[in-house]
């Protein structure tokens, strides 16, 4: 039962609010220790995590649920906490003195993923932080981001989190923790340690790594385990294999122009990702110097003046001094770039299982099973000629282009690239490295650094090592730091039955999940948004991640439980880091200017970590292939490992290949669908080596046959409410020999579990919403994306122009760098207060995303091409949903915006049918959470919270650019290009989507669409839309015929 | 007051009481008789002219409200269309049109009958509860400059009607 | 001497089949006892079938409050819309019911015109039918608005806020059309009734009753000027809404021939959607009417002859509405645009291609029966025709309203639509409350207008016996 189904519940929590409220400062733990005590706490601690399916649609029951919640945040004496931590952290952009109500600050720090670290900004309303962007300065984000970033300031404020020390399950506090963590410290210190075990997650925090180093010293006899479910464990084992040491390659793919990829997802998922996708792009941009003219000009009437919509005080600031000249037409810009004859871009070979984004950009996509992928390296190895490689056969057509690929990467020496795939096994990525030896691309475009990862074992080893010792009683105490070890080790290590047998289990976790349920003391986590870390970035650059508020619940950092253990007092996370750093420094005289300006630039300088010369030797042999039918795992693009399951965005954020939300399930080729009588949502059995599991089928045009694809993170029974009640657990088949593929069958059930994808049809139906051709047809014919349908002539519309004499905003989307990542899609969400709507409103096509990503499979069934497109707000000049707004609730601004007034539309949703892009949302039911207060936090006070009733839209973020306006204004200028960036294109890591002022021919977007690849979408219709896209373009290799 | 049986003997009678000079008199059937208005020198009739002028009026309003909304009121770019997009208005113009003349044409028909008006003294002869039924009745009005009493009760009896009566004020 | 001492014997009520509009033996007096007495009756006296059909109606009107109360309480959320299909049930409705409610204005205005007989019994009861049926429409544009609280937000008033409406959008074309001709019909309507208020006055038996009618014909005494000018007006009147009525439904299929949407960016819809409405309208005055005359013994004042009219005209507007589909489907292939030819494609095969069949089946192919006289004159054959009729008219709407939006431009967006129960339910109360209002009327005013049967039946006498001018 929930408290709110008890009348008297809610009395008891003002009650304790009440007596927190009293209580201030110093008497803080006190008076919780006090609260603890009470009955009303412990009813709360039963109910704190409702176990239940995600129910967002009745707002009832959802206000019952969250009355528990805010009672534990009472409890937690947060509910109006937004507090600066004590200690000094530095802005990025502006000192503290600047601090003004209205204006958000921006502090660097960083996210620990990937076993690496992305540079971020996080912008701090009022001390609240509520939005994250990419650090300009951060080698590995260049200013982008990636989805899991984007939306992890929603992990700060998630109600379900854990929200205070446990033991037994009752409440307690780090003072006891503390304390019963040193007694049991004590008295194993007297055997050196032995019989004290702790397991993190990858490591690449130099403090925490030095924190190790003095814990072997004191106590050598405590054993540090590693284990991650999604870890690159096979690229450190790869290393090792082919260098006999444990580095780390580092891509350079703005030198290479051919790239192959052996089952490798690099745009998806990586510590280098995101800096991996923009050197890409950078690499496969193409700007041509040749202008079109997509308006006859002789047939333009004279045009309206704007209307008063226009901002008058704006137009008076555009028309400053220095630009009086008046704003030509994009269609007269002269287009920047190459003439078109030395137009040229990469290629990109990939060989997978599986549709990747990096297998959907791929010009040449080959489908070989997962384990299959070995021989492949091993047949381009060979017709590389690596010595001691025999070239092996898979009975696909990959194996006819192997020599074509060969001969493609040899013209191509030290200017290609290949690269093994995380989860394939250490064997191709030694090949992997052997190949790119014999290409001469060492040093070039793949450099090797010393591994990231401050405990580089063999991650399965040490865990399996842990299990045995746990289950042969060599285990007292457990020291779990971070991760959820009893639900993503393999099956058949069964952690949960070996832990029982360890006598004290301690947990340090961000959730109450399935492993703090078998553990006698739990430490909420610090998210890091809230607290004092180090990371290193995927080049090894060090970020000292500093926090934007006090930890809400007081977490803890790994760092601050490994000072107990170490036996030193106990500290903060910010005396234990800035310590650290203060140690590698003679004096403070150069310490505090180091700090400070690290603290500011949110990198360490120089700490990138130098490259290393190796030579790499091929491995004797490699795993065979799957006979029969392979089961692949593989993170979910969402929920990664299941550590953001319990996130609202990410697990309604389509997932880019399925555009499925809120589940994870079976991917198979429609001929394995075919065999197996199986279709969508239809439930299946896979049986592997003994266990099996069940889960729906989703038909994945351009999967392997005889394969399948599952995703770990879901089918949690614990950890959250949104993260329990939805998927199967892939986990439970999984087994730690084979952690990445293993043979299994598959068996149909009849049963069928209902998904929810928010595109049902996955073709264009012979319509053309995307334009490709090859680089040479574009060659031939650069205007190939205005054939299909012609722009209409100004002359046949029947109205004159409105003039757009101050800025006019546009857009550009460049279909041939855009990844399909979906980045853009939760930045938008985080920037713009988007609600979730939960699983069953996403069912009947309800999801409120202002910018989606369309996905289009295009061609053969079995091997089709794959197409993104994200769609944001056309924002038509004329645009057919204000024709028929009956309120005038849309209506174009005087600098073209089309606008969205909320509070004067009453709901007719007349403006929706009218949009040909569908790119209009309705607020059907009360979508935004009104009663969540901790969901408060999160939310941008810029930006409306849309009420039931309402209709809502792409904004071009209209409050960045009212901001800017402003601040251009003060200073009597008008705005630079690139001074408004909208948060989709802010987050962008290829820098696909640009925006800015079309009436300013110098600015980027106003040549982008000058290119003669620009055309707008359904432009037959004379909406004349304002964001435009650029075609797409591939590069395919004329040798290969795609089949 | 004289009772008939026959629309078309009503009509007569009540020519005959015009030719004789009778003026302040009115007829009375449960069904409209044509000519029968005519027949008591009821010569004019303003309704239709009242409805020409009440259209004219919904016509120029109904525009009129719309131009100035969107050119001064609430002028907005809406869909890249001029702020006077006349071809948009017709419509509504139109329905003013209409609303205004039904209006002008029902209530001014009541308002020239004088009507509401529950009391009438013809109410007080008994059988005139059947002039909305199948009797048709001619009363000559005691304000009449000719009418007295003994004479017109005479002049009435001579139009052959089933039966005559006074009309008690 | 009063007619309450007078005996005199109704008529059996004989119908004279498909050439005469009155039954014999018909005199003013029978006539006016015969209309009167459906109301002035003791309550024991009415029909058992009265007091079945009004519990069922009521009962299911309440379908329409419960579910409105849902609706306001959660949103419209509770229905099947979604993105792409952002209008549902509530806008067919609206369509489907605006339609029906014009055969009632075209009978008493256009028919007025043109001076046919066989309007007279028939006109006053499809006028009411006409205002409750407005009303059902009425109530779908507030109770679809997102926020529907709002909905007079529509209307141009002088705001504090100097907010207007935007003319442009067909829905403010709607709003003034639609309230127009609600007004209009209103006022034709109780136009019509007040020489007969006047009448019942006068029969009335009870003093309550008296005192109610003498206020409700406003103390009309069937003076020659008043009648006059009373003609005039109703003349003009009828001149007026006859063009209105064109216009509303010309109105109501702007709300999609404006859109860009492929299958209802159509140059064909006002003529169409006009006939349509006239369609459906005829039907319900059947379905309507053939209970009715039955119950009430009126078989002799609506004749097989109105019956045969109503089925006349509904196949001839039939005929119209099957042009516009082929025209409709002609055009898609003709045009040559992709998302037109898809759209008229995905109608006849798509996931909802069953309803294109079905609409088809009831509106083309059913009613090309009534081509033979003899089915004409069936009367049971007409009720279960007009029934299969109304259906087949809403099936329309909701082909052109969901099947042309869930799959428009960009196949990414395309969906499907499931309506919901409660979808359902607010039909349903709708047509509870429909049959709730008739039934009422039809007990508690004359449901024939009295004083125009007067007036057919004294023309008729004139052409049986012209002595009666030789007498004068």
């Amino acid at each position: 039962m929930t408290i709110g189904d008890n009348p008297s519940k809610p009395l008891d929590i003002s009650k304790i609010r009440a007596k927190l409220d009293g209580s201030k400062g110093p008497q803080y733990w006190k008076s919780l220790e006090e609260v603890a005590g009470s009955e009303e706490v412990q009813a709360f601690l039963e109910d704190e995590f409702p176990n239940r399916a995600p129910d967002w649609l009745d707002p009832v029951s959802r206000r019952t649920a969250f009355k528990v919640m805010a009672a534990s945040l009472a409890l937690a004496g947060v509910s109006a906490c937004t507090k600066q931590p004590k200690e000094l952290i530095v802005p990025y952009v502006r000192q503290p003195e600047d601090f003004l109500p209205g204006k958000p600050l921006f502090y660097a720090t960083a996210m620990p993923m990937f076993g690496g670290a992305i540079g971020l900004l996080a912008e701090s309303h009022l001390g609240r932080p509520t939005k994250i962007e990419g650090n300009p300065d951060h080698p590995g984000s260049l200013g982008a981001t990636d989805h899991f970033a984007q939306a992890s300031v929603l992990d700060l404020w998630d109600p379900d989190r854990s929200q205070t020390v446990t033991r037994y399950g009752d409440i307690s506090n780090w003072v006891n923790f503390v304390a019963a963590l040193s007694s049991a410290r004590d008295v194993l210190a007297l055997k050196n340690g032995e019989g004290l075990r702790i397991l993190t997650e990858t490591v690449n925090s130099p403090t925490v790594a030095d924190l190790f180093k003095t814990i072997k010293e004191n106590l050598p006899a405590v054993k540090w385990h590693v284990w991650e479910p999604a870890a690159r464990n096979t690229v450190t084992r790869g290393a090792q294999l082919a260098f006999g040491r444990a580095v780390e390659p580092v891509y350079h793919f703005e030198n290479a122009d051919v790239i192959v990829s052996l089952d490798s997802d690099f745009f998806s998922h990586g510590p280098g990702h995101v800096r991996y996708a923009r050197d890409w792009a950078d690499q496969r941009r193409i700007r041509t110097n040749i202008t079109h003219s997509p308006q006859p000009k002789q047939d333009r009437q004279e045009g309206y003046q704007a209307g008063p919509a226009a901002p008058l005080r704006n137009q008076a600031a555009t028309h400053s001094e220095e630009d009086k000249s008046p704003s030509p037409h994009p269609a007269q810009v002269q287009a920047e770039g190459k003439p078109l004859s030395e137009a040229d871009q990469n290629r990109m070979y990939v060989f997978e299982n599986a549709p990747s984004i990096t297998g959907g950009l791929a010009d040449h996509r080959f489908i070989v099973k997962a384990s299959q992928v070995g021989q492949i390296a091993q047949s381009l190895a060979a017709a590389l000629g690596v010595a001691g490689v025999q070239a092996a056969q898979t009975g696909t057509p990959a194996d006819a282009a192997i020599a074509m690929v060969a001969k493609d990467l040899q013209a191509h020496k030290g200017r290609c690239l290949v690269i093994a795939g995380d989860f394939q096994p250490p064997e191709v990525h030694a090949l992997a490295h052997t190949m790119n030896q014999a290409l001469g691309n060492a040093g070039k475009t793949v450099a090797y650094i010393e591994s990231l990862d401050a405990n580089p074992v063999d991650q399965v080893e040490s865990l399996k090592e842990l299990v045995g010792d746990m289950n042969g009683g060599k285990v007292d105490t457990l020291l779990i730091l971070g991760g959820n070890p009893v639900y993503t080790v393999p099956a058949d290590l069964d952690f949960a039955g070996a832990m029982k047998k360890v006598k004290l289990r301690m947990h340090l976790g961000a959730y109450d999940d399935e492993t703090s349920l078998l553990c006698h003391w739990h430490v909420p986590e610090a998210h890091y948004l809230e607290t004092w870390n180090d990371a290193r970035g995927y080049d090894g650059t060090v970020t000292i991640m500093q926090p934007l508020i006090d930890p809400l619940y007081d977490g803890k950092t790994v760092a601050e439980v490994l000072t107990i253990v170490a036996g030193k007092p106990d500290q903060s996370a910010h005396e234990l880091v800035k310590g650290y750093w203060q140690g590698r420094h003679n004096d403070d005289a150069d310490f505090t200017p180091f700090w400070q300006t690290s603290l500011h630039d949110g990198i360490v300088k120089g700490t990138a970590s130098t490259p290393v010369d190796l030579s790499a030797k091929a491995p004797g042999s490699i795993p065979p292939p799957v006979q029969g039918f392979e089961v692949v795992f593989r993170p979910d693009s969402s929920v990664w490992d299941g550590r953001f399951a319990n996130n609202g965005w990410l697990q309604e954020m389509p997932k880019t290949i399925t555009t499925l939300t809120w589940d994870n399930t079976v991917w198979v080729s429609p001929r394995t669908a075919e065999k197996l009588g199986v279709g969508n949502e239809d439930v299946v059995e896979i049986k592997a080596s003994g266990r099996s599991v069940k889960g729906a089928i989703w038909v994945v045009p351009g999967h392997a046959d005889e394969s399948a694809t599952i995703q770990l993170g879901y089918g949690r029974s614990r950890g959250g409410r949104l993260a329990s009640g939805i998927g199967y657990n892939a986990n439970a088949i999984r087994t730690s020999n084979a952690l990445w593929v293993i043979g299994a069958d598959l068996r149909k059930t009849g049963d069928s579990w209902r998904l929810a994808s928010v595109q049902h049809t996955q073709t264009m139906e012979e319509r053309e919403p995307i334009r490709i051709a090859t680089l040479a047809e574009y060659k031939k014919n650069p205007m190939f994306v205005n054939e299909s349908e012609p722009v209409v002539p100004q002359y046949l519309t029947l109205y004159p122009d409105y003039k757009y004499e101050g800025y006019k905003w546009g857009m550009s989307i460049d279909l041939d760098t855009c990844t399909g990542c979906g980045t853009c899609v939760i930045a938008c969400q985080a920037e713009n207060n988007i609600a979730v709507v939960g699983k069953i409103e996403v069912r009947k096509g309800r999801h409120m995303h202002w910018i989606r990503v369309d996905r289009y499979f295009h061609g053969n069934l079995d091997d089709p091409e794959l197409y993104f497109q994200p769609v944001p707000c056309m924002m038509c000049e004329n645009a057919p949903c204000e024709l028929v707004c009956p309120v005038a609730a849309t209506v174009h601004s005087g600098e073209g915006l089309n606008q969205m007034v909320y509070n004067r539309c009453v709901g007719t949703r007349y403006c929706s049918n009218n949009c040909p892009y569908k790119v209009r949302r309705f607020n059907f039911l009360l979508y935004s959470d009104w009663y969540t207060q901790s969901l408060y936090g999160v939310r941008n006070p810029d930006v409306t919270v849309r009420s039931r009733g309402v209709m809502e839209k792409c904004s071009y973020c209209v409050q960045r650019i009212n901001s800017a306006k402003i601040e251009a204004e003060r200073e009597e200028r008008r705005v630079r290009d690139g001074e408004i960036t909208p948060a989709c294109a802010q987050a962008c890591p290829t820098q696909a989507i640009v925006f800015g002022d079309i009436n300013d021919p110098k600015s980027r977007v106003a040549q982008l669409k000058a290119q003669p690849r620009k055309y707008g979408l359904l432009q037959e219709l004379s909406t004349r839309p304002r964001t435009s896209y650029l075609g797409r373009l591939t590069n395919p290799n004329s040798e290969i015929e795609k089949g | 007051m004289a009772e008939f049986e026959e629309p078309e003997v009503l009509i007569k009678a009540a020519e005959k009481a015009y030719d004789a000079g009778y003026r302040k008199m009115d007829a009375y059937a449960p069904m409209p008789v044509d000519g029968l208005s005519h027949a008591i020198g009821d010569r004019k009739n303003y309704v239709s002219l009242m409805v020409l002028i009440g259209g004219l009026c919904g016509a120029a309003g109904g525009f009129g409200l719309l131009w100035w909304i969107t050119c001064i009121a609430y002028a907005h770019n809406v869909a890249g269309r001029p702020f006077n997009s006349w071809p948009a208005y017709i419509p509504i113009t139109f329905e003013c049109t209409v609303l205004i003349a039904s209006l002008t044409a029902v209530f001014g028909m009541f308002a020239m009958n004088r009507l509401p008006q529950p009391y009438h003294p013809v109410f007080n002869v008994p059988e005139f509860e059947r002039a909305s039924i199948d009797r048709f009745f001619l009363c000559i009005e005691a304000d009449d400059p000719q009418f007295d009493a003994q004479q017109t009760r005479a002049f009435l009896e001579e139009l052959d009607p089933l039966q005559v009566s006074d009309v008690e004020k | 001497m009063k007619i309450e001492e007078q005996e005199h014997v109704l008529p059996p009520p004989v119908d004279p089949g498909p050439d005469k509009v009155i039954g014999p033996g018909h005199d003013f007096v029978t006539v006016t006892e015969e209309i009167s007495n459906v109301v002035l009756q003791p309550l024991k006296k009415t029909p058992k079938e009265w007091f079945g059909a009004f519990v069922v109606a009521f009962v299911v009107m309440q379908l329409l409050f419960i579910s409105a109360t849902w609706l306001f309480y959660k949103g419209v959320g509770v229905w099947g819309i979604m993105i792409p299909v952002a209008w549902g049930f509530a806008i067919v409705n609206f369509v489907w019911w605006i339609g029906i409610g014009h055969a009632g204005t075209l009978i008493s205005a256009i028919l007025l015109l043109l001076k046919q007989d066989w309007r007279t019994s028939i006109n006053r009861f499809s006028e009411a039918m006409t205002l409750f049926a407005v009303a059902c429409a009425g109530m779908f544009p507030v109770l679809h608005t997102g926020r529907p609280w709002l909905a007079y937000w529509l209307l141009p008033y002088p705001s504090s806020m100097w907010l207007w409406p935007q003319p442009r959008s067909p829905l403010i074309w709607d709003v003034f059309a639609v309230s127009t001709y609600a007004t209009v019909s209103l006022l034709f309507w109780y136009v019509g009734l007040v020489p007969d208020l006047a009448t019942m006055r006068d029969k009335a038996k009870t003093q309550w009753q008296k005192v109610i009618f003498g206020m409700l014909c406003l103390g009309w005494r069937g003076s020659a000027r008043h009648w006059s000018r009373y003609q005039m007006a109703y003349l003009l009147l009828g001149g007026l809404a006859t063009p209105l009525v064109v216009s509303v439904h010309t109105v109501v299929s702007f709300d999609f021939a404006i859109s860009i949407v492929p299958g209802w960016h159509t140059t064909i819809f006002p003529p169409y959607f006009v006939a349509g409405a006239i369609y459906s309208g005829f039907a319900m005055v059947l379905s309507l009417a053939i209970p009715a005359r039955k119950w009430f013994n009126l078989e002799d004042l609506i004749t097989k002859r109105h019956l045969e009219c109503c089925a006349k005209l509904m196949l001839g507007t039939g005929l119209i509405v099957a042009y516009g589909y082929s025209m409709e489907a002609f055009i898609s292939w003709y045009s040559g645009d992709i998302y037109e030819r898809f759209m008229y494609w995905n109608r006849i095969t798509g996931p909802y291609g069953v309803c294109y069949a079905l609409l088809i089946t009831c509106n083309i192919a059913l009613p090309q029966l009534l081509w033979i006289r003899k089915l004409r004159l069936n009367v049971k054959f007409l009720f279960f025709m007009s029934l299969v009729v109304n259906c087949g008219m809403w099936l329309e709407r909701f082909v052109i309203v969901i099947v042309s939006l869930h799959r428009d431009f960009l196949p990414s967006s395309w969906g499907i639509y499931i309506p919901t129960k409660w979808d359902w339910a607010t039909l349903a109360g709708t047509v509870g409350f429909f049959l709730t209002m008739m039934l009422l009327f039809m007990r508690t005013l004359p449901a024939i207008s009295i004083f125009e049967v007067r007036e057919v039946l004294h023309h008729l006498e004139k052409e049986e016996s012209p002595g009666l001018e030789v007498v004068s």
